[in-house]
Formats: structure tokens, C-alpha cells, sequence
């Protein structure tokens, strides 16, 4: 562990054999961590790794069952939040830590309040002192904005402004660039810089290789809990922090092979989608999907594609336009007649569509055909065709469970994934349509799924991919639209594309980018 | 004047909305005061509920506290007048008596609302189901302790009685009743409008309510910039507890100096509606519980002064009970309007887990 | 994480008595705690009440007399199922409710209209022949009932109205249409109070003892109806679907909507059976006031027999006993039958802090203490109404 530094500093945060055990697992095994003042030091590892519970441990928002924290030397004991604020601690964590009624002003003040006399807030002073902090680290803001109307990345430098706010000395960044386009991330990366210029230290925490090679002075990889190794960018590259990583030399991109469209089985014209709150949010989409095709949507999480996929699979009204499956018309068809009609849904949030966690896995497995032959006789159970086909579909797919009796709940959130597809694959369908397939899942089970994604298309599926993650979309797709405010603003063939262009095109639409369209509503 | 007012209730079907018209304009001055004294309970009871509600925990056993409040009240009066007379010590007829066993009324809310924290924040029950089982063991207790009593028939302490604004004051056209309205009253149905104003400046404008608000929209944001969470929403619902139990008290100590059981009549669920429709702010709900008191006047009015003509020919063809489920009727219909179109905190209902799950 | 442990799921190897431990566990151990409780506050009301004097037997006294009344001899016994009965069929209704994830807290109103159903139909067939008259009037008061739970069905599936709110109000207003109606068409003439004539050839047979009606069979078929519905149809499966993961249903092709006013109406049905069971089986007429507690005691059941058939029957059966018993006790004891609701509140607050009672008494690997859906509370204000 030498470093390049000439005269050592003592490290502004040291953490030393943290280890946490939950019930039937050990979160975190005697890790070994210290970063140093000015330095930015990405903590690399898988999802389910351990990254996220350190750093609640940090935080205070867990307490390790043993270890230290030392901060400039001085051991430490955090107790909660409050004390590592205090203290100089702050955090951006992965899901953004904001309140969406709130605005600006009202969510960087919460917990740290400006105030005039001993009860009520000084919102004058409040607003005047955010809009000079923000200045300071070029974001030109009206601290008056409901924090809901804004896009990701601005949401993103609200977070990072409430770090600063309360003067971070050491900052943790959870998976910061998980929802940003390309352009918001070096945006994001050229904060950080001036951050740790001015002597701040930066936890940096990812699982994308590329990205910490780029920014981080140090790396530190952890996986199932425990640390397997620390490198210098410079000594290092994408395959060998792959392998520490996973634990075993991994093809991180599924090969793909060549893809034969044939006709077009979906077909999307003018549809137009309204939101919950009844605003519209997909302004008059044209698309086709070939059959044997794998046709990507990219875009900024917010910008209709949500409620696009709902519109199709039939969960939600269109409000315009029509939707042809096959020549047939199914706009205003229930999800029932859909699904029947041959098309499938491997939903965003599993919990929400796809599973019903407190039923059988069996149950789950037969959600969408328990009142067809042979799982009922008219309207009669029968249990024991449920429990075969269930016992099949664990099988063929692979899904770890103890049996077809237990809770879906009970089981892990890549197997939890794994029964979702088992549902949807096992059959044969027109259009497979994957919304955001792979959030949360570790590597093993990304690659699992992306698999039979390709399978399914060389079948001759049509499949549908939305995905925040840009990186998944371009690996799989043959071709990408982007959708930017409810429209599809260009299209491209999926093996020719640019990462940046494709990233301007989420961030922008394609527009000349002004600061009022960066700051607007995200839809 | 009155030939065109003649001509106009005379024309068929059309004549009776233009008595209607008549005979509200005729009455509102008369019962704009009981307008806000139907409206006391229900609208403690709704800023209750936003106390609760604003801050993540739904109470559905508000109901129960105001039963128990009311008993509490009304009993503790029985047990203290021989201790400390029954001599008046300020305005509104308040006697030593009278103001303890008040506090005492307030405390008893507070100790119920304690029980119902403990269980939906820190034992994680369901809190509708938790709710419900104060309702059940309030009504449960005072029933049986009020069957022990009612066979003493002791005395109360007597109730809070009535400020008379002057009549010169209250004659004034459309302000004088307005006046008269909140003004000729007892001091709890007096102080709801300041309750209101203060818990809707503090609800906006103070830390408390930022803290508060942040904590039922998300409380997990609230926890990261250092809130705690659990005594945030244990201290709304003490103190929501104490508005709840002054409408209970006001039933048994303003509005009659005796206990009858189960005469909150559904009040704290009317309270919750008047809540929802008011959007969880205090003065929404305070305006949607006028609404509903309104009905509860007017029914009344109705049914011991029928307007004459045609209109009190229909009106008194109807049966009594019409009038008596009439603020049942209005609060179902109002609630179906509303509902839909407003919003609840984010995490209203859910309870709080501190420590991160992974 | 990881591969889920086993251990959270119990083994199919399990010995039966260890099963059937782990479901009674909780429930045993409340109701214990709340017969002291209970005695508690017999003895503490002694000390608050002027000129009281302490009998400290006296919580024993009450608890004799109140097995004695319940259990005593078999007219006891047979009282204790025809209060069984209605708790049976109410107990059904908010249960049913809750596996689709509402709470039917209006049990109440739509057993105060069912047996207005079946008053007004058992009138107006005093006379006819037995079997049509008890059928029609059956009939009628299960229509009345769910008309009753049709429409607070019907608000929430259009406009999001929670069922809790639009309930209760239905049971107030339910009062005042029996109040009036008991009063006006249906009152009997010729008598200085309002009261309604008797419903004559409608009345139920009696099969046990001196009183027993054939209600108490016909809540015996009603368990069986409603547990085949729930577990072997595929509109029980939908129902428990909804109740578990409204949006799931959803995709999966279930109407949460439809299925909500379904619910709720068959609810009613079963509550507005259990009033109809009750003036055609042992009132047999009805008067302005005519209330009981059934509706809320109903609410006690399902969830202390965590909304399975079985276990409903069982705390039917405790409840109903408590109240057949009461009576008695409040004779030979001076005890307030209020006390029995004190114990029904008791006995689902410690099923409701089943952590602490587990920990106090090292409980393990037994099962939770009560059954609900999350989606009672979520659908709290409309917003998350099911489609």
C-alpha cells in the first residue's frame, strides 16, 4: 500500500475492521478503510457487496458489532445522523434523500434551519445564503422550486448543495451517477475535482469500472463484505478491478451474436400517455418494434417512459393515438386481453407489478393464467397443476427457493427477478417488453437475465428495453431511441451509436441546452 | 318588496329553491353560533388528525379520546367540586373545579394518545388497527365506569358557560353575525379559531412544522439530516392528543355538564373527513368542519322551526331522522367529491424503521 | 441477500402439536392477560367510585358468574351459541373484507339493516308458509346487508372514499333509518310505543335445547361457503390477490375495482345474514333502538381468529360466551357488561404488541399475532385507490 504522496498525511477518515452481521449474513467482514484529506476514493464493488451498509455505519445509521472510526486520528463513536454532520460527515445517498413537496431552499435548511428568534425560520436570510452557495460552485438556482419538479442532475446538485451546506469536510456520494447522462456526470465529476482541490475528502462509491478509473485517486474493492483489494488507477484496468470485483474473470457484456428483424409487430402511433397527476407525459410517440428485434429506449428516468410501457402492457389509459400488436388493435384493451394476445412485462418495480410478496412462490408463478385450464376448472382451483407447472418453472429457470411453498418475499431479489421472467418467458410471445430489468441485481444475475433476453429475440420475440442505466441499452440493443419531455427525439441503430451523442440527446432532446430548459420540470 | 319576494316563492317547483333562499337568510343570523359549536368537536378533532397525519401516523382513534376526555372531564368535575366548591374564579363561569378537571380531561388524552404511539410507532402495529382498538377499549371503559356511576347520579362540576357579545353589536347585518357567531360562545368553542390560526402559521412557517411536514413526506430524509424521527411523531401525537381531548371535553363541560355514552356520535370520524377534504391544513379543515356543522344546524333548525309554505309542507313530511342522519349524509357525499383530489403526507400511515434494512 | 435461510419457513415435518401451538400461542397468552387486566380494573373502579369498599374476590365473583352464565348448564350453553351465531357470520364479513384489503368497520349498519331486511319481509309473511316466509326473509335482510356494503364499496372504487370514514357515518345514519322506520311503516298499530308486529311463520325452527335456532346451523354453512371461496375459487383468489397487492392484481388481469364493491358487498351480505339470524331467530320483531354490539364485536373476531374461517369460529365462540355470560355476571356481581369490551380491546392490544409479548415470554417461531393487509392503511386517503 504505498502511495505516491511525499510527506504522509494522517488520513482524515479512517475506518478499521468494521464488521456487521444481519441474521443469516455478514454485511460487512473486518474492513479496512482510510481516506485522505483532498482525496477522492471510490469504494468498488457489486450490488449486495456491502458498500452501502459502511457507509450507513459511517453515518451512524447503523452500528457495527466491531471496529473503529477514526476521524484525523481521533477515534470516534458516531451516534447517529446528527452526530456525523456534526462532525463533518456528510452523505448523497443513492436514492436521493429529498422531499419532493419541498422546495429547494426548504429541503437544504431541513435540520440545519436559519432562524429569526427562536421559533420561526428566516427564510429571507435562508434563500440568500443558499443562492450564494450555489454561486459559489457554478449552479445558478432559484431556491424557491418545488424539488419534485426538477430532473435528475439538477435533484443530484440539490443533494450535493446540502452536503456543502453543512460545511462536508468528508463526503460520501452512493452511486451518484447511477440516474445521469453522460454530460451530467462529468458535470458531476468536475464538482467533485474542485471539492477535493479545496481539501474536502471524497467517498466515491460505484460499481461502474470505467468511472472510478477516471476519478478516483485511489481504489478500494470490496466484495461479499469483505475488502479484496486496493489500487492506483494507474496500475490498474478494467478487467483486473472486474475480476477482484466478481470474483472470477467475467465477460462483463453479453455477446449479443447478430439479430434477424423480421416484421413489425408493434406498432406505436401518435400515442399520447397521462401521468398520475393527469399531465401528459408521452406526447405523441411513433415507434415500431420488428419481431426478432431489440429495440432500446434511453432517456433520463422521468421523461415518459414509465408511463409509455404501462400504456402498452395496458395498465394505464392511452389518452391518444394507438397501439397495433401484430396488425391487431389493442389501445384500449385490458391487461388481460394483452397478455393473452401474446405480449409479456418484466416490470420496473417487481415488488409494485410484478410479485405479490406475501403469496407462495407457486401462486406468483401462475398470477397471470391462474384461471385458464389446467390451473382452474371453471372457477375452481387446482392445486396440484399450479404446484407442477411451478416446480417446472423453478427448474428450467434456475430460481433458488426452498420450495414452491415459501413467500416470494423470503427469497433473494435476483431470484425474486428470476420468477418474474420464469412467468413471463414461459411462453410464447409477440413482445417481451423489459422495463429497467436489471436495477439492483448483482452481476451474476444481470448476465442471467440478459441471456434470456437475447434467446428470446433470436426466437423471434419483439423486445421492448427501458433502461436508466445508458450502458445496459447499449449493449443489448439493435436499436435505441431516446425519449427526452415525452418524445422520442431520434433514433439509432444500436451498434453504430455514441455514447456521447446518445447522452446529449437524453440530456437535452437535442435542443440548443439553455439554463431554463436544464432547471425546468423534468416532465 | 314582499309582492315581488310573493311572486317569486309562488312559481311552481322553482318557488321552493326561492324559500329555501328565503327561509336560510331568515335563520343564519339565529344559528350562526350553533353553527361553530357543532363545528367545535369535529374541528379539534380534524386538527388532530392534521397534527397526526402531517407527521406520518394516522389516528383513527380519535373518536376514543374525546369519549374518554368527555367522561374524564365530566367525572373529575364530580369528584372535585366537594373538594374545591363550586365558586366562580373568572369569566365563562369557570370555577376552581372546573379548569382542574379540565387539565385533568387534557392529560387523559395525552395518556391515551400515548398508547396508540406506542403502538403504531414504536411496535409498528397497523395504525388503523391500532386505532381501533382505543376506540374499542375507550368506549368499553367509559361505558362501563359511567354504569357504575349513573347509579349514584352524582352531580358535575357544572359547565363553561356562554360570553353574550351586546346586541348592538351582533345586529349589525352580516358582520354582527359573524361576530355574533364566534363571539357568543363558551371559552373552548372560542379558542378553536385561535387554535386554528396559530397551528396553521406554526405548520408553515416554524422549524416544529418544517421538521414535521419532512417527517411525514419522508421520513428517512428527515432522519439523514439529523431528525429524529420517532420523537417528532411521538410529540404530534401527545399533543394532537390534547386537541382531541378538548373536544371531548367541550361535550361534556361546554356544550352539557353531563356524560352520556357514546356522545362523541362518530365526531372524530367526522373530524378525519374534515381533514381530508381540508387537505390536511388546519384552516382547510376548520372550514370543512363549518360545512358539516352547518348541516347539523340547519337540520335542527329545521326540524324545530320548519320554514312555512311549501317548502315546510315538503320539509315536514320528511321524518325526524332524516335530519338527524343529515351530517352523516352531507360528510359521505363531500368526503366522495373530495377525496380523490387531495393528497396525503407521502408517508402517512407508514410506520418508521430507524436502522437501514441492508 | 444470499439464499433465503429455511428457517423462517416452517417445515412440512413439523410435529402437529408444535403447529398448532404456534398458531394458539399468542392468542392463549392475550386472553389470559386480558382476564387480568380485567380483574385489575375491577378492582380499581371499587377505589375511584365514592363510598366504594375494596372486595378484593370481587374480580373472581365476576369471572364465576360469567362462566357460569356462559357454560353453567346446557341452556347456558345453548345461549352461549345463539350469541355465538351472529359473531360467527360478522366475524366472516370484516374478515372477508380484510383479505381484500379492506376494513369493514360497517358491520354494524349492515347488520342493523339486514335485520330491518328481514323484519319488514318476516311481517309482511307472517302469515305465509313457513319455508317461503324464512326463505324470503333471509333473503331480504342478506339484500338489505349488502346494500349496505355496496356503497361504501362503490365510493371508494370510484372516487378513493376510505371505507373506514364512509362506514362508521353508514352506521349512524343506519340508526336513523331503523329509527324511522320502525316508527313510521313498520310500526305496529294499536300500540303506545313504536314497535313492529311480530314476524310470525318467518321465525326460525328451533333445533337445540329450548331457544336454539337453526341460525346456528346456518352459520356453520356460511364458515364452509365463505372458506371454499376464499381457498378453492379463483374469486378468492382475486380477493386475497387485491388485498395483498392491488397493482399486481391489476396486471395480472384482476378488476380491483369491481372486486372492492364485490367484497364489500357480499360483506354485507354476510353481516346483514347475521342480523336477519338474529330478529328472525330470537327477537322477532324489532324496535326503534333495536341495536346490539354485534358489529364491533365482529371486528374483534376476525381479528383475533386472523381472518381465517377456522379461527373466526373459535373467537366467535369466545366472544359469544363472554357476552351469553355477561348478563349474569352483571346480576350476581354488579359488574358492568361493559367489561366485556374492556376484555375484547385487551385481548387485541397485547395480540397487537405481539413483539413485546414474545420477548416477555421467549415465544418462538410462533406466528404473528394478528393478519391484516397493509392496504388498509395505505389506501387511507384515496390515493392509492385501486383501479
Amino acid at each position: 500500500m504505498t502511495t505516491p504522496d511525499a510527506p504522509v498525511r494522517a488520513p482524515a477518515l479512517e475506518m478499521r475492521g468494521i464488521t456487521k452481521r444481519y441474521p443469516g449474513v455478514t454485511a460487512n467482514d473486518h474492513i479496512d478503510l482510510d481516506v485522505r484529506p483532498g482525496e477522492i476514493h471510490a469504494l468498488l464493488g457489486e450490488n449486495g457487496a456491502g458498500k452501502t451498509t459502511l457507509m450507513n455505519i459511517l453515518y451512524g445509521l447503523a452500528r457495527p458489532d466491531e471496529g473503529a472510526i477514526l476521524l484525523d486520528g481521533q477515534e470516534v463513536n458516531i451516534s447517529g445522523p446528527s452526530d456525523a454532520i456534526a462532525r463533518g460527515i456528510n452523505m448523497v445517498h443513492q436514492h436521493f434523500m429529498l422531499v419532493p413537496v419541498f422546495s429547494i431552499a426548504e429541503n437544504i435548511l431541513l435540520g440545519e434551519e436559519t432562524m429569526a428568534g427562536p421559533i420561526f425560520l428566516d427564510r429571507r436570510e435562508a434563500r440568500r445564503g443558499i443562492v450564494e452557495l450555489g454561486r459559489r460552485f457554478g449552479f445558478e438556482i432559484d431556491p424557491d422550486l418545488r424539488v419534485g419538479s426538477l430532473s435528475v442532475g439538477w435533484q443530484q446538485r440539490v443533494e450535493i448543495l446540502k452536503a456543502l451546506y453543512r460545511d462536508a469536510k468528508i463526503l460520501v456520494l452512493d452511486e451518484p451517477t447511477a440516474v445521469l447522462t453522460p454530460q451530467e456526470t462529468e458535470e458531476i465529476f468536475a464538482v467533485l475535482r474542485r471539492l477535493a482541490a479545496e481539501g474536502h475528502s471524497i467517498v466515491f462509491i460505484s460499481h461502474k469500472l470505467y468511472e472510478v478509473l477516471e476519478i478516483a485517486d485511489r481504489i478500494t474493492v470490496i466484495r461479499r463484505g469483505k475488502v479484496v483489494g486496493q489500487r492506483l488507477p494507474a496500475e490498474t484496468d478494467e478487467d483486473d478491478l472486474a475480476e477482484l470485483m466478481v470474483g472470477r474473470g467475467v465477460q462483463l457484456t453479453v455477446d449479443r451474436g447478430e439479430s434477424h428483424p423480421a416484421d413489425v409487430a408493434v406498432r406505436l402511433e401518435g400515442l399520447e400517455v397521462k401521468d398520475d397527476r393527469g399531465s401528459i407525459a408521452v406526447r405523441g410517440v411513433d415507434l415500431e418494434v420488428r419481431s426478432g428485434e431489440i429495440l432500446g429506449i434511453a432517456g433520463v428516468a422521468g421523461n415518459g417512459q414509465d408511463e409509455l410501457v404501462e400504456a402498452i402492457v395496458g395498465l394505464r389509459h392511452a389518452a391518444g393515438g394507438r397501439i397495433g400488436l401484430q396488425g391487431a388493435d389493442i389501445t384500449h384493451a385490458s391487461p388481460r386481453r394483452i397478455n393473452e394476445a401474446g405480449v409479456a412485462y418484466v416490470p420496473a418495480d417487481r415488488h409494485r407489478f410484478g410479485l405479490v410478496l406475501s403469496f407462495p412462490v407457486a401462486d406468483n408463478l401462475v398470477l397471470t393464467d391462474y384461471y385458464r385450464r389446467p390451473y382452474a376448472r371453471g372457477f375452481i382451483r387446482n392445486d396440484e397443476a399450479i404446484e407442477a407447472t411451478a416446480e417446472e418453472r423453478i427448474r428450467e429457470y434456475d430460481v433458488r427457493t426452498p420450495s414452491a411453498d415459501v413467500r416470494a418475499g423470503t427469497l433473494s431479489g435476483g431470484n425474486q427477478q428470476k420468477l418474474v421472467v420464469a412467468r413471463e418467458l414461459s411462453r410464447d410471445l409477440k413482445l417481451l417488453v423489459l422495463d429497467q430489468p436489471t436495477r439492483g441485481l448483482d452481476v451474476g444475475s444481470i448476465e442471467f437475465i440478459h441471456r434470456q433476453a437475447i434467446a428470446k429475440r433470436d426466437a423471434g420475440t419483439a423486445i421492448l428495453l427501458v433502461s436508466a442505466e445508458l450502458d445496459e441499452i447499449l449493449e443489448l440493443s439493435d436499436r435505441i431511441a431516446v425519449m427526452y419531455r415525452g418524445r422520442i427525439v431520434a433514433v439509432r441503430d444500436g451498434r453504430t451509436a455514441d455514447k456521447n451523442e446518445i447522452g446529449l440527446l437524453m440530456a437535452t432532446g437535442g435542443e440548443a441546452r439553455s439554463p431554463a430548459a436544464a432547471i425546468g420540470p423534468a416532465v | 318588496m314582499d309582492g315581488l319576494i310573493n311572486a317569486l316563492y309562488s312559481i311552481p317547483v322553482a318557488g321552493v329553491l326561492f324559500q329555501l333562499a328565503g327561509y336560510l337568510v331568515n335563520v343564519v343570523p339565529d344559528i350562526s353560533p350553533l353553527i361553530l359549536q357543532a363545528a367545535t368537536p369535529i374541528a379539534l378533532a380534524a386538527l388532530c388528525g392534521v397534527m397526526c397525519e402531517r407527521a406520518g401516523v394516522v389516528n383513527i382513534g380519535i373518536e376514543g379520546i374525546m369519549i374518554t376526555a368527555a367522561f374524564v372531564g365530566w367525572y373529575s368535575g364530580v369528584l372535585l367540586v366537594p373538594v374545591l366548591g363550586t365558586t366562580a374564579i373568572g369569566p365563562f363561569g369557570m370555577s376552581l373545579a372546573l379548569v382542574v378537571a379540565l387539565g385533568v380531561a387534557l392529560a387523559s388524552g395525552v395518556v391515551i394518545s400515548a398508547l396508540h404511539a406506542w403502538l403504531s410507532i414504536s411496535v409498528r402495529a397497523d395504525q388503523i388497527i391500532s386505532g381501533t382498538i382505543i376506540n374499542i377499549a375507550a368506549f368499553g371503559l367509559t361505558g362501563y365506569l359511567n354504569n357504575l356511576i349513573a347509579k349514584t347520579s352524582p352531580n358535575g362540576a357544572g359547565a363553561f358557560t356562554q360570553f353574550r357579545p351586546p346586541r348592538e353589536v351582533t345586529d349589525i347585518p352580516v358582520i354582527g353575525w359573524i361576530l355574533n357567531m364566534f363571539l357568543n360562545q363558551g371559552p373552548i368553542a372560542m379558542s378553536v379559531i385561535v387554535l386554528v390560526v396559530i397551528f396553521q402559521i406554526l405548520l408553515f412557517r416554524s422549524r416544529w412544522g418544517l421538521r414535521s411536514r419532512a417527517v411525514g413526506e419522508h421520513p428517512r430524509a428527515a432522519e439523514t439530516v439529523g431528525i429524529d424521527v420517532i420523537r417528532v411523531r411521538y410529540r404530534n401525537v401527545l399533543i394532537g392528543g390534547v386537541f382531541a381531548a378538548l373536544g371531548g371535553a367541550y361535550l361534556s363541560m361546554e356544550a352539557t355538564n353531563s356524560f352520556q355514552q357514546g356522545m362523541t356520535t362518530g365526531r372524530g370520524f367526522i373530524g378525519l373527513a374534515a381533514m381530508i377534504v381540508g387537505r390536511w391544513s388546519p384552516v382547510g379543515a376548520f372550514g370543512a368542519a363549518l360545512l358539516f356543522s352547518s348541516s347539523t344546524a340547519l337540520g335542527n333548525s329545521i326540524k324545530f322551526s320548519p320554514p312555512s309554505g311549501d317548502l315546510g309542507t315538503i320539509l315536514t313530511s320528511l321524518p325526524d331522522q332524516v335530519y338527524d342522519a343529515l351530517p352523516y349524509l352531507v360528510t359521505i357525499v363531500i368526503l366522495a367529491g373530495v377525496v380523490g383530489r387531495s393528497i396525503p403526507p407521502a408517508a402517512d400511515g407508514q410506520a418508521y424503521e430507524r436502522e437501514a434494512a441492508t | 441477500m444470499t439464499a433465503p435461510s429455511s428457517s423462517g419457513s416452517p417445515g412440512r415435518a413439523t410435529p402437529l402439536l408444535a403447529q398448532i401451538w404456534a398458531v394458539i400461542a399468542l392468542p392463549l397468552i392475550s386472553i389470559l392477560l386480558a382476564l387480568l387486566v380485567g380483574a385489575f380494573v375491577i378492582l380499581a373502579s371499587q377505589l375511584v367510585l365514592p363510598g366504594g369498599n375494596l372486595d378484593l374476590l370481587l374480580p373472581l365473583t365476576a369471572y364465576a358468574a360469567l362462566f357460569q352464565g356462559a357454560f353453567g348448564n346446557f341452556d347456558a350453553l345453548v345461549d352461549t351459541l345463539i350469541s355465538t351465531t351472529p359473531l360467527v357470520l360478522g366475524g366472516l364479513s370484516v374478515g372477508l373484507a380484510f383479505k381484500a384489503g379492506l376494513f369493514n368497520i360497517g358491520a354494524q349498519g349492515q347488520f342493523l339493516l339486514g335485520a330491518l331486511g328481514a323484519v319488514a319481509a318476516g311481517v309482511a309473511l307472517a302469515g305465509a308458509p313457513p319455508l317461503v316466509a324464512i326463505t324470503v326473509a333471509l333473503a331480504a335482510g342478506i339484500l338489505a346487508g349488502a346494500f349496505w356494503g355496496f356503497i361504501p364499496g362503490l365510493l371508494k372504487a370510484v372516487s378513493g372514499a376510505h371505507e373506514v370514514v364512509v362506514t362508521i357515518m353508514l352506521n349512524y345514519i343506519a340508526i336513523a333509518v331503523i329509527a324511522a322506520v320502525v316508527g313510521g311503516p313498520l310500526r305496529q298499530q294499536g300500540r303506545p310505543e313504536a314497535i313492529t308486529p311480530d314476524v310470525g311463520n318467518a321465525a326460525l325452527p328451533v333445533i337445540i335445547g329450548n331457544d336454539g335456532h337453526a341460525g346456528i346451523a346456518l352459520a356453520i354453512v356460511a364458515v364452509a361457503v365463505v372458506a371454499f371461496l376464499l381457498f378453492r375459487t379463483t374469486l378468492g383468489f382475486e380477493i386475497r390477490i387485491v388485498g395483498a397487492n392491488p397493482d399486481a392484481a391489476r396486471y395480472a388481469g384482476m378488476r380491483p375495482r369491481a372486486l372492492t364493491i364485490l367484497t364489500m358487498s357480499i360483506a354485507g351480505a354476510l353481516a346483514g345474514l347475521a342480523g336477519a339470524v338474529v330478529v328472525l331467530g330470537v327477537t322477532h320483531l324489532m324496535t326503534p333502538s333495536f341495536g346490539t354490539t354485534v358489529g364491533f364485536d365482529s371486528i374483534a373476531v376476525a381479528l383475533l381468529g386472523r381472518t381465517n374461517p377456522v379461527g373466526i369460529v373459535a373467537a366467535a365462540f369466545l366472544f359469544g360466551a363472554l357476552r351469553a355470560g355477561a348478563s349474569l355476571m352483571q346480576i350476581k356481581a354488579g359488574i358492568p357488561v361493559e367489561l366485556i369490551d374492556v376484555l375484547q380491546a385487551t385481548i387485541l392490544l397485547f395480540l397487537v404488541a405481539n413483539p413485546v409479548l414474545r420477548r416477555a415470554f421467549r415465544l418462538r417461531g410462533v406466528k404473528a399475532g394478528l393478519e391484516t393487509t397493509e392496504t388498509i392503511t395505505k389506501t387511507y386517503a384515496g390515493e392509492v385507490a385501486p383501479r
